[in-house]
């Protein structure tokens, strides 16, 4: 029995440690990220600088990149963090689901001198990427032109490796079956243009491998397990640059997404949250990042802050952007995402 | 205690002493019957603290959370208005002007409060393209009031289709069996009858059906695996069985992320299995094993294999071989002693280990995503989406009740007509 | 003891064929296994052979950083308290539904199991909602908790499948010749249903060792555990770092039996 009181008594003491420590700490800001060498590249490019400039600390907080854990601190109305950076898709999903504060942009900055799409009600955006087409050019005799080049399996015989998600593989299979970037979102609102799109990707549904986590793609570039792959830019280019993988990357009808950062409802620390926001927004920070990783600004206004030798290897390059390319539609999503997420899933299962 | 009794041919002469054996008897009982209760107390406070520990980290949680696959009070929070003036509607056709004049109220002050787009969220679930359609209404309310305000709600056909009111009475009621019934490819239609959700919709079944498919197809591979192996270590002496045990434990100091990156290398196209079946001739040409049902299941198998083994041989471990001896000479041939002495004793260890691989096998979802193909992501796939992603708990909660009935079902038929009953299993 | 008294030329048959199952059984075993140990030398970042060149970089990333260390004390520290609490009441509780006389044993041993069926998924949110109202969430308390229902039933199906061939009448027996139950039960029941008891421990550990879901909910910076470092940064890169924690961790086991085995043998050794 006494044993039994003394771990009531440890965990009564565990449990008032932690109500202490969670009361105090005005000045530290608890940022949650995806960790790897994306997180890297923003310690280096704003949460030191941040931190010295204004004397908060900044805690770190890894996370596996999904909602659900955000979602029950909100719910408990225990929120030990302040900032959370997520992907597009999970900025809306976590806005309509009343887990994400409504951002005030009078606190952050101009809200028109963000690139379109990339200032959101609920999230603001860290940065560009683009979801662009990888190869080996060694495997690959010929050089795919554009992303589209995926739906050509008579000219690139062999396996494909495409996110699994139907964000980007709608899009692009419209595009591949002839519909202009311009009107692509307009005929995917439509139930028969869905059904073109799924349509479209039916003719490779047999050669496509499909990857889930970001590091996939180019581990399955590297095994040979497939010809060419979708795939965001910064992992590719990271395996040309640091792994020396002979990977080409395609640009033409990339698709142009933002990395968000939001703020969770009922964090601790609103105030210093949105001072955080602010920070990085400015468009000379803004372009820092870009030293980094090869993901560029979301500020209109950042460009000529951006390292000269970073730029050509940014999505938003203007030598990236000759050709064609689609700015994701983040309304678009917001609005059937769910519906086309459930259909896509259905389609993947049978 | 009926053989005890005194029987009828007892004479009443008798009387005496058999009341004095009567008290005998009441005494023997009433002590048995307090040896007894002694024996079930001593049990109920051995099982205790377990119990009341899982009660309270595991059966409370687990409670609370999948209560919300029947339990969704959202709408009926967000539309208290609407709900009242749905009360006397009788489902027929569309209700009356005060329901649209009451959802135009409901509307307006969920944008005044800013649960909107919980409310959008929330319908859209049950009404596929109800969230685009109730923001555009809302912001269509923004100015109007009284009058404007319904003849804003009306001038969006959304609201006046045949499928709108249904759902969002039905949402209205908290309890709901809408998630369960989903789980099951099942919707309430017009009619207030049950019917099957159109083909492209319906997944569930099928992949509860695989899931269970891929959970019985491992749980076999590992028994053909492991059986024999574990009567190895069992009857081997000790310095060897002790190799063989840690070479059988080594995979737990592995993570399964490890595990499973290990078979991508091994059954990747270029991948050191297609090199070897090319090598000894087998194959000509190189095999598609990653992103397969047979890649998944044979990754798994690796992974569950520990599981299987260890309770068979823990269970051999306790035979003592002078049994099989005893067998032997009293002139049984080693089949038959093995077929009649051996395997009734082993039978609960190998069903406790089939057990364990077939349950973890149910909620495997690491490894179908970086092993299996799209046709080969399991239920618990499903659910971590929901959780995490797409944020529906109440359907997750739903696939997860029905994920455990459909278990513990198949547990009691299985445990019926093998009679595990006398086994102590289950 | 594989043969009998007197074998004959088909047993000796069966025998070397059960050799040769049973070989290629623990090469099925070992051989994923022992992959990550060459690739966890590669001085290149993917997972390929043949290996791009020899390195220790990997080594450095997981031995030189404060946060693989931590991980790995931290991944130690709960498995080895779920497998503490886990083992001991699960025994305990195997040994009393073992008794057939237990009320409701019929309902008590699926409600026991379904700490194992329900996704794991689920069990953390869960967890989580209900650890974070009552102060739980965020310690190492709360992790052995979720943890512990998590493992326990692997003991009590281990050790009921061992109790299953236990002889009621021993401990009878013990009892009348004066044992006290105590007694009884370490020198009676607990040798014979040892093997069952070391597995179940065994599955207890590695169930906690390995898990990341419930960790990922309920852990934050403080009790990051190895599992969780491994899947941070998946969105970005698989990194080899994880094949050399898996092959010290390997190294590590190795050693901590060859101690104990040693340890053992000296106790024998050594005058009673």
């Amino acid at each position: 029995m006494t044993q039994l009181r003394k771990t009531f008594l440890a965990l009564a003491a565990a449990t008032a440690f932690v109500t202490i420590a969670g009361a105090a700490f005005a000045d530290e800001l608890s940022i949650m990220a995806s960790g790897g060498a994306w997180q890297d590249a923003q310690r280096k490019a704003w949460f030191e600088p941040f931190s010295k400039e204004t004397g908060a600390k900044i805690l770190e907080q890894e996370y596996l990149g999904d909602l659900g854990k955000v979602k029950a601190m909100v719910e408990t109305g225990n929120v030990p963090i302040d900032l959370v950076t997520v992907e597009t898709a999970t900025v809306l999903q976590g806005c309509d689901a009343g887990i994400l504060e409504r951002l005030d942009y009078s606190k952050i900055g101009p809200r028109d001198k963000f690139i379109e799409g990339s200032a959101l009600d609920c999230g603001v955006g860290l940065d560009a990427y683009g979801d662009i087409l990888a190869y080996d050019p060694t495997v690959l005799k010929e050089a795919p032109t554009s992303v589209l080049d995926l739906f050509d399996t008579t000219k690139f015989p062999g396996k494909r490796a495409m996110r699994k998600f139907p964000a980007q593989n709608l899009e692009w299979a419209l595009m591949a079956d002839g519909v202009a970037p311009a009107d692509v979102y307009k005929v995917l609102a439509t139930p028969e243009g869905v059904d073109r799109a799924f349509k479209k990707l039916d003719t490779i549904k047999k050669d496509i491998v499909w990857w889930d986590a970001g590091a996939q793609p180019a581990q399955l570039l590297a095994s040979k397990e497939v010809v060419m792959t979708t795939a965001w830019n910064g992992r590719i280019q990271n395996a040309i640059d640091t792994d020396k993988k002979p990977f080409k990357i395609v640009w033409n009808n990339q698709i142009l997404e933002y990395d968000m950062i939001a703020i969770p409802k009922g964090a601790r620390n609103p105030e210093l949250a949105y001072k955080y926001l602010a920070y990085i927004s400015k468009p000379e920070n803004n372009a820092k990042l870009a030293s980094y990783i090869t993901y560029g600004p979301v500020r209109t206004d950042a460009a000529s802050f951006v390292a000269a030798d970073a730029l050509p290897k940014l999505p938003n390059a203007p030598d990236h952007l000759a050709g064609a390319y689609l700015v994701a539609d983040t309304e678009f999503w917001g609005d059937y995402g769910e519906d086309l997420v459930k259909r896509f899933n259905a389609w993947l299962a049978q | 205690m009926s053989a005890l009794q005194p029987s009828e041919l007892d004479r009443p002469t008798l009387a005496r002493d058999r009341s004095a054996a009567d008290a005998d008897l009441k005494s023997v009982s009433a002590a048995l019957r307090r040896a007894e209760f002694g024996d079930r107390m001593r049990s109920l406070l051995l099982a205790a603290p377990l119990l009341v520990l899982l009660a309270l980290s595991f059966g409370i949680p687990i409670v609370l959370l999948l209560s919300r696959a029947v339990y969704d009070p959202t709408i009926a929070d967000a539309l208290p208005k609407t709900t009242v003036a749905l009360a006397g509607w009788n489902g027929q056709g569309l209700p009356g002007d005060d329901a649209f004049a009451a959802l135009a109220a409901d509307l307006k002050d969920n944008q005044a409060k800013g649960t909107a787009y919980e409310l959008a969220k929330s319908l859209n679930a049950r009404l596929p393209g109800a969230r685009s359609q109730l923001l555009k209404t809302v912001r269509k309310l923004e100015n109007a009031d009284g009058q404007a305000a319904l003849d804003a709600v009306k001038s969006v056909p959304f609201w006046s289709a045949p499928t709108t009111w249904p759902a969002i009475r039905s949402g209205t009621n908290s309890l709901t069996s809408f998630y369960l019934l989903s789980a099951l490819d099942l919707r309430w239609n017009a009619d207030g009858g049950v019917e099957r959700v159109p083909p492209e919709q319906a997944i569930f079944i099928q992949v509860f059906l695989r899931t269970f498919f891929v959970a019985a197809s491992v749980t076999l591979a590992t028994l053909i695996l492991a059986f024999p192996l574990a009567y190895l270590i069992a009857n081997v002496p000790k310095g060897l069985a002790a190799i063989l045990i840690v070479a059988v434990l080594l995979p737990f100091w592995t993570s399964i992320l490890v595990r499973t990156a290990a078979w991508t290398v091994l059954l990747q196209k270029f991948g050191l299995v297609n090199d070897f079946l090319l090598l000894i001739g087998v194959t000509s040409d190189r095999l598609d094993l990653m992103y397969s049902r047979i890649g998944l299941i044979i990754a798994m198998t690796h992974i569950q294999l520990p599981f299987t083994l260890l309770p068979i041989y823990s269970v051999m471990r306790t035979i003592p071989p002078s049994q099989m001896k005893a067998a032997y000479s009293l002139g049984a041939r080693p089949f038959t002693a093995f077929r009649r002495i051996y395997i009734p004793q082993v039978f609960p260890g190998v069903m406790a280990g089939c057990m364990l691989t077939f349950i973890l096998c149910l909620g495997y979802y690491i490894t179908p995503a970086l092993i299996g193909g799209a046709s080969d992501q399991l239920i618990s796939n499903f659910i971590a989406n929901y959780v995490n992603v797409e944020l529906n708990w109440e359907m997750a909660a739903a696939l997860s009740f029905i994920l455990l009935v459909f278990t513990l079902a198949l547990f009691g038929i299985f445990a019926r007509v093998l009679g595990l009953d006398r086994l102590k299993l289950v | 003891m594989l043969l009998s008294p007197y074998p004959t030329t088909g047993e000796r048959i069966r025998i070397t064929l059960l050799w040769i199952w049973c070989g290629l059984v623990i090469l099925f075993l070992l051989v994923p296994i022992l992959i990550p140990v060459p690739l966890s030398f590669n001085s290149g970042a993917f997972f390929i052979f043949p290996l791009e060149g020899l390195s220790t970089r990997w080594y450095e990333v997981v031995l030189g950083t404060q946060r693989w260390q931590s991980a790995i004390g931290n991944s130690l520290i709960v498995a080895f308290g779920t497998t503490l609490i886990a083992t001991t009441l699960g025994t305990l509780t195997a040994i009393a539904l073992s008794d057939e006389k237990f009320p409701g044993r019929r309902i008590i041993m699926p409600l026991l199991l379904s700490p194992l069926i329900v996704p794991v998924v689920i069990t953390a949110v869960g967890s989580y909602l209900f650890y974070a109202r009552v102060g739980l969430a965020s310690t190492y308390a709360g992790i052995i908790l979720a943890h512990t229902a998590l493992a326990s039933p692997f003991v009590v199906v281990t050790v009921g499948a061992s109790l299953t061939g236990f002889d009621r009448n021993l401990m009878r027996a013990a009892a009348i010749s004066g044992a006290r139950p105590l007694t009884s039960f370490f020198r009676v029941m607990l040798p014979l249903i040892l093997p069952g008891v070391l597995s179940g421990a065994a599955f207890a550990f590695v169930t906690s060792f390995d898990e990341v879901v419930v960790v990922q909910f309920l852990a934050s910076a403080g009790q990051r555990t190895m599992p969780l470092e491994m899947f941070i940064g998946l969105r970005e890169k698989l990194s080899p770092a994880i094949t050399a924690a898996a092959t010290l961790m390997m190294g590590l086991s190795i050693l901590l039996l060859l101690v104990a085995n040693l340890l053992a043998r000296r106790g024998r050794k050594a005058p009673a």
